[in-house]
């Protein structure tokens, strides 16, 4: 594949590889947060973690959209389906999310509740424009990445008087985590106890949307080097290498690796068009980090027409975590998905208990599908299960 | 299988018209039992798949078994688009039974058909679907011996469900197993993986990507003896259907304990394949295949089964992938083009495409 492979080529990755390990100082140990699912994937699919010194170690960022929705959303959205008999339309990811009282999306659609799995915010307009007689609701989640195109629905659903069609807004914004995560890095103990972080992989979808100008306030306010990486294996190995260099300087600023698709300013249209249609939420729930100022959008009232909680109001849901299940700490860098004793006993991609072990872009399924040998002793799955706490 | 049967009667029927092929559709008097049933079978199915067992015209077909150790499976076909890129139901309905006669070693004899329809089919469309049935059969080899047609009312089907039950025979000396595979054995694949699954999706109303990816769905039976013309004893055959690659090696780790070894770069996957799983964020690894096998033989046999494979035309592309190791676990590892490894795993649920 054109434009692609030269960004998983095995001898630059060596290369990478040799350079790491040489300036790597082997007296100290390298942290490094990849805020995104995206870079967990890529560095379980290729094996990164083979290729670096023992002494330079990943630590797992929330970056994961299906990860940090609270279940108490996917009670709501299946309410709404239920109650409401709306048609739900949600990207594949979310389908087997675990909801409360083991119930998932996919399980509802088997009890007979209308939703459709898409690849697009248009196939979810597709639908509205066929039936009018049904109400269709896109289940919109995801970080700035996915937030433009649901502002393009809605501003298409009203220039088309599509009065059949509306948005369960969940979009949430990465500043608000990542500040919160390397805020927690300064309490040592307790509940809100972070983990200690060198340096961060910035994201790199999200980055083409907001612009590297988004993180300027992580090395000002936290001290930390930033490098805004690429999802290709050998984008990580080079912000790595970016990140390494700048710790052994002692430097922290922002870098920008990933310049063949992220500027400083970001794509302004983009960011025109969510100032336009959506507002900040004052408060936002986020699995494993709580209720964070400020970190989530909702539809701006010159659109409340179209949004979904308005139009059919449902409970709302109390976020009830499955019992032992680690999601929360391990969305936060604190835990390693193999230190929660459910991985991999009862918690496995055929029978998830939490939203990590869903999603590809989830830390616990890119430990269980892809890593899983490197452990000592193997878990093998057992044929217990828990209930929701 | 009582008088709703699709056989033949002995009895030359007459009919106040001839079906309306072009025009006309599946209606519920088709599967009653009735008239216009004995007029689909005799005009549209009986043309088709015509053969001596099934002019014998009872509830069974007769027939005396032949010499050796049969082998028989069943397989159902539930697929939309009917019509793709590289086949339809009809022919992947053979080729599905076919191929899994075939993984034993055996060559094909007979196949027998179970039609679901829906309520409105277009007659034109099932003829489309039996002539290419007939033709997959003749091109395979076999006969469909024995049939029997449903209809189910408007919205109760996906047009059209075919399940076909298949009867082949094993050559004398032949032992193929999943539960064969032993620490040092090779494994091979046929040909490039994933070109039905991405066929099938490229064609899917909501993914309105064009590519010029035709499905692989094809019989396998005679490539089959070649390879076991070329090397009796190969461990191990399997084709990756759904679940793909990933899937089907784990299936043959766990039931003959072992794990398996496999390089990444030496997996062949066209260009277009893997551009299209690129975009939609899927695996090609656990994308479905309908015309390819994976062989596991002694490692020492392994060249030579190559080459065997490699002359006949259904094997151009084979490839060795990997070995057969010991491992408590029965982990499929994979040494990534990259340089690192990493399992491959068993699907979980459907494969997804991702968010970000």
């Amino acid at each position: 594949m054109k434009y692609i492979d030269e960004f998983r080529d095995g001898t630059l990755a060596r290369g990478l590889a040799r350079s790491i390990s040489a300036e790597a100082d082997p007296a100290r140990t390298y942290r490094l947060m990849e805020f995104c699912g995206g870079h967990t994937h890529a560095i379980f699919r290729y094996g990164v973690q083979d290729l670096m010194p023992a002494n330079v170690r990943f630590v797992h960022g929330p970056g994961c959209p299906v990860c940090v929705l609270p279940m108490a959303r996917i009670d709501q959205a299946i309410a709404m389906a239920v109650e409401h008999g709306v048609t739900l339309c949600t990207y594949g990811d979310l389908m087997r999310v675990p909801a409360s009282e083991r119930k998932s999306l996919l399980k509802a659609k088997a009890e007979g509740a209308d939703i459709r799995m898409i690849y697009s915010t248009q196939d979810a307009l597709a639908i509205a424009r066929k039936a009018p007689e049904r109400q269709v609701v896109l289940f919109a989640i995801g970080f700035e990445t996915t937030t433009p195109p649901t502002a393009v629905a809605l501003k298409t659903a009203r220039a088309e008087g599509l009065e059949n069609f509306s948005v369960y807004c969940n979009h949430v914004l990465t500043p608000a985590a990542l500040g919160t995560i390397l805020n927690a890095a300064n309490e040592t103990s307790g509940d809100k106890a972070g983990v200690q972080l060198d340096g961060i992989l910035g994201p790199s979808h999200v980055s083409t949307v907001i612009g590297s100008r988004s993180y300027e306030c992580v090395p000002a306010e936290f001290g930390k080097p930033v490098v805004i990486a690429g999802f290709e294996p050998l984008d990580v190995m080079q912000s790595v290498l970016m990140l390494i260099r700048q710790i052994n300087n002692g430097q922290a600023q922002v870098e920008n690796q990933y310049t063949r698709a992220v500027t400083r300013d970001g794509n302004r249209k983009a960011q025109a068009l969510m100032a336009e249609v959506f507002r900040p939420h004052e408060t936002f729930e986020w699995r494993g980090l709580g209720f964070l100022p400020g970190s989530a959008l909702r539809i701006a009232e010159a659109y409340a027409e179209f949004d979904a909680e308005q139009r059919f109001p449902v409970a709302p849901g109390s976020s009830r975590e499955i019992k032992g299940c680690e999601c929360p700490s391990v969305l936060r860098g604190v835990m390693e998905p193999t230190d929660c004793k459910l991985f991999g006993t009862v918690c496995t991609p055929e029978n998830p208990m939490g939203a990590c072990m869903v999603s590809s872009e989830g830390a616990c399924a890119a430990y269980w599908s892809y890593g899983r040998f490197r452990q000592p002793a193997a878990p093998q799955p057992a044929t217990a299960s828990v209930d929701a706490a | 299988m009582a008088r709703h049967d699709t056989k033949q009667s002995p009895v030359p029927r007459r009919f106040a018209g001839r079906l309306d092929l072009e025009h006309g559709a599946v209606d519920m008097s088709h599967g009653s039992g009735g008239r216009a049933m004995a007029q689909l079978i005799d005009e549209l199915f009986r043309v088709h798949l015509e053969n001596a067992l099934l002019a014998q015209g009872n509830d069974q077909a007769l027939f005396e078994p032949p010499p050796g150790r049969l082998v028989t499976s069943t397989d159902g076909h539930v697929i939309s688009p009917l019509f793709f890129p590289g086949g339809d139901i009809g022919a992947l309905a053979v080729h599905g039974t076919v191929n899994d006669v075939a993984m034993a070693g055996a060559r094909p004899l007979y196949l027998t058909a179970s039609f679901i329809l829906e309520e409105g089919l277009p007659l034109a469309d099932l003829e489309r679907i039996v002539a290419s049935m007939g033709a997959a059969a003749r091109a395979a080899g076999v006969q469909v011996i024995a049939g029997d047609t449903k209809v189910v009312e408007r919205g109760k089907g996906d047009g059209c469900f075919i399940s076909t039950t298949g009867i082949g025979v094993v050559p004398d000396g032949i032992q193929i197993s999943g539960d064969r595979a032993q620490p040092g054995d090779a494994i091979l694949v046929s040909g490039s993986l994933g070109d039905h699954g991405v066929a099938i999706l490229s064609k899917r109303e909501n993914l309105g990507f064009e590519t010029e990816i035709a499905s692989d769905s094809q019989s396998l039976h005679d490539l089959v003896a070649a390879m076991i013309e070329a090397v009796p004893d190969i461990h191990c055959l399997r084709d990756p259907t759904r679940g793909g690659l990933a899937t089907t090696l784990n299936e043959l780790a766990l039931q003959s304990r072992v794990g398996m070894q496999i390089r990444e770069p030496a997996i062949p996957i066209r260009a277009e394949v893997s551009a299209a799983c690129e975009l939609l964020g899927l695996d090609p690894l656990y994308v479905a295949n309908e015309g390819k096998l994976i062989a596991i033989c002694a490692g020492d046999r392994a060249e030579t089964l190559l080459a065997a494979m490699r002359t006949h035309p259904k094997g151009r592309e084979a490839a060795i992938i990997g070995q057969v190791v010991t491992d408590p676990h029965q982990f499929v590892q994979m040494e990534t083009a990259f340089g690192g490894s990493r399992i491959v795993d068993w699907l979980a649920g459907e494969q997804l495409p991702r968010i970000c």
